[in-house]
């Protein structure tokens, strides 16, 4: 992973930001093929939802 | 059901196999391995009823520390078999039950897999993601007041604070967009993702981009000089490069094609 533009002072730790990058990607790109076990498309959306909470509630609450 | 119990998909390629799967390990640490049909190569690893069951997988995907690990270890291997071949990356959690409907699912999807396979031959997403610059403009009048007139002034003053950042956000999101209209001349697809919280980005500047860009390879360093050159024109951005990506974000179009 490549940072090219200057990193600013408030910067979070390098690999939360490559995480949640990395999530959209994963969980939102990628060749959707229905596979044998799968979720539904809502399912993922509703997942993805939770998801976010989880990794906010993981960052912590703001001041 | 003990192991091996299904088989998960990571990324589809065109034959012949790519080197070095050997040496992967995939989700839950499974030795990675190729399945080949219909001129196809399919990369999997078998996995076991925990990671099948639909139930399990459902609150496994909201476990923060399966999903975190899960999906380095996914990214990990398509990242792999991007270096050695043209790839379409699979969606997180596409699982079979065996090689057989591995195969079928290959056969099946043939054309949309090789279309797509075209379409990212010789290039690579970049991410670039632009946050409103904060520009510490703190319109404190710096005048001692007080009692009644110290409480309305502070009112007034906070009121007039968030006008000017409502405004500022509003005014670099139009820069967003214009940096997304001028990245999207330099690449062959571009595609917005929903821009990510500020508490998960952990920075108090609001995200007004969250876009990827499919380059081409010979383009590769034009594209980062022209992100470096519009973080320094616009004051009211920054932006930030990242990559390169797996091409995650443009594989959808196999499934309209298919």
């Amino acid at each position: 992973m490549t940072e090219v533009a200057s990193v600013p002072d408030y910067a979070p730790e390098p690999r939360t930001v490559a995480l949640i990058d990395l999530l959209d990607r994963v969980l939102a790109g990628g060749v959707v093929i229905s596979g044998d076990i799968t979720l539904s498309i809502e399912g993922v959306d509703l997942v993805h939802i939770s998801l976010r909470a989880l990794v906010t509630s993981m960052l912590g609450d703001p001041p | 059901m003990t192991d091996d119990a299904a088989v998960w998909l990571y990324a589809v390629t065109r034959g012949p196999e790519p080197g070095g799967l050997a040496a992967l390990s995939g989700v839950a640490g499974a030795p990675v391995r190729a399945v080949a049909a219909a001129g196809l190569v399919a990369v999997v690893s078998s996995v076991s009823s925990a990671e099948a069951d639909e139930q399990q997988l459902r609150q496994n995907l909201e476990d923060l520390d399966w999903l975190a690990a899960t999906a380095r270890a996914h990214d990990a291997v398509v990242g792999a078999v991007t270096r050695s071949a043209t790839t379409v990356p699979v969606r997180i959690a596409t699982i079979y039950h065996d090689d057989d409907r591995i195969r079928e699912m290959l056969t099946e999807h043939q054309a949309a897999f090789s279309a797509t396979v075209d379409l990212l031959t010789g290039r690579t997403e970049w991410g670039v993601k632009a946050f409103a610059a904060s520009n510490g403009s703190d319109t404190s009048s710096g005048e001692a007041v007080s009692g009644e007139s110290a409480g309305r002034a502070y009112l007034l003053r906070r009121r007039a604070q968030l006008r000017a950042r409502e405004a500022a956000e509003h005014l670099a999101a139009g820069h967003a967009d214009r940096v997304h209209a001028e990245l999207g001349t330099l690449a062959v697809a571009a595609r917005r993702h929903p821009p990510q919280h500020s508490r998960l980005t952990g920075t108090r500047a609001s995200m007004v981009l969250n876009a990827a860009y499919l380059v081409d390879d010979t383009s590769a360093d034009d594209f980062a000089a022209t992100v470096k050159e519009l973080d320094e024109q616009r004051a009211l951005l920054d932006l930030h490069l990242t990559g390169p990506w797996p091409p995650y974000s443009f594989s959808r179009i196999a499934e309209v094609s298919a």
